[in-house]
């Protein structure tokens, strides 16, 4: 492997803070999205179990 | 609602139906998602043990595995929700407004990304964060026009009605699109002209080939992520309607 260590890898030849600041954040804002999703989704199905309750007992 | 459902013989329109495309979406999502993990993987593999350190820019040009796919992403979705904002707004179906609505929040998330890389990537580069140059300044705009979409929707109550306002909005930012990419053509800009151009690139075969996996890789997340966003729209819209009280009994949602 070309960086020869795990240091070497990570300094990014002096770039670290510029390409794994670029790489965290990206990799954040995803995880937020996929969490945000799964949040919609599950309030989404809360509604649904809302309407069918209140259809029912009306 | 039903007379789509039930009419008989071939048709396109039937996937129009929401309570037709809600199953569908959901057999899509794992296979978008699945094949948008094992691209990240190859592409970033390639991108940073395959292929070379560049001879000008050093290791810094490695964040072009994820700017230059979530610029491309940012502009391609944007296209995409004018277009089903478009559609909505003619034919009136439903879904393709539901399709806008769900695409704009991760348009938005793709064009955050290409300015905070590209900021990141700008500061060794040219020796700033930001500049107010032409490639710049546009991109902004894309991320403010996505923001837009999502405020102006949100702000209006009646549905259809916040549909039509966001379908004018977002139609109206499309012009927003060819600006952002002729603009290094256009100005003497501080962003570098296009490196990959239709039939030419100006890369080296590896990164560019680790490039490619990225913008599919993108790709393969924004479908699935906007797949299951969609789901999630078509039920807030349609918790009251029969077919969603019938997928409920049936443990189909």
């Amino acid at each position: 492997m070309q960086w020869g260590s795990l240091q070497n890898f990570l300094a990014m030849g002096g770039y670290g803070f510029y390409v794994w600041g670029s790489y965290v954040v990206c990799a954040v804002v995803i995880a937020a999205e996929i969490w945000a999703l799964r949040h919609r989704r599950r309030a989404a199905l809360a509604e649904v179990k809302r309407a069918v309750t209140a259809g029912r007992s009306a | 609602m039903s007379s789509v459902t039930t009419s008989p013989g071939f048709s396109l329109f039937r996937y129009a139906a929401p309570n037709v495309f809600y199953p569908v979406a959901g057999k899509m999502v794992p296979f978008f998602a699945v094949l948008a993990a094992v691209l990240t993987v190859i592409g970033l593999y390639i991108g940073f043990f395959m292929a070379p350190t560049d001879a000008q820019q050093g290791e810094s040009y490695r964040i072009i595995y994820i700017h230059v796919p979530s610029a491309w992403m940012a502009m391609f979705l944007y296209v995409t929700m004018a277009f089903w904002a478009g559609v909505g707004l003619v034919f009136n179906t439903r879904l393709s407004s539901m399709m806008a609505q769900a695409i704009a929040p991760t348009g938005a998330l793709m064009a955050f990304i290409s300015l905070w890389t590209g900021a990141l990537w700008g500061r060794p580069t040219w020796g700033t964060y930001w500049a107010w140059d032409a490639r710049l300044t546009s991109t902004l705009i894309l991320l403010f026009l996505y923001l837009g979409f999502i405020a102006l929707q949100a702000a209006i109550d009646e549905q259809r009605r916040a549909d039509k306002a966001g379908a004018v909005l977002a139609l109206v930012g499309v012009v927003n699109v060819p600006i952002i990419y002729f603009s290094v053509k256009w100005w003497n800009t501080l962003h570098q002209g296009a490196s990959v151009k239709p039939g030419s690139s100006a890369m080296a075969e590896t990164m560019l080939t680790g490039m490619l996996v990225m913008v599919f890789a993108f790709w393969m997340y924004a479908i699935a992520a906007v797949l299951v966003r969609l789901r999630a729209i078509i039920l807030e819209r349609e918790r009251r309607a029969q077919w969603v009280l019938d997928a409920r009994d049936q443990g189909k949602l």
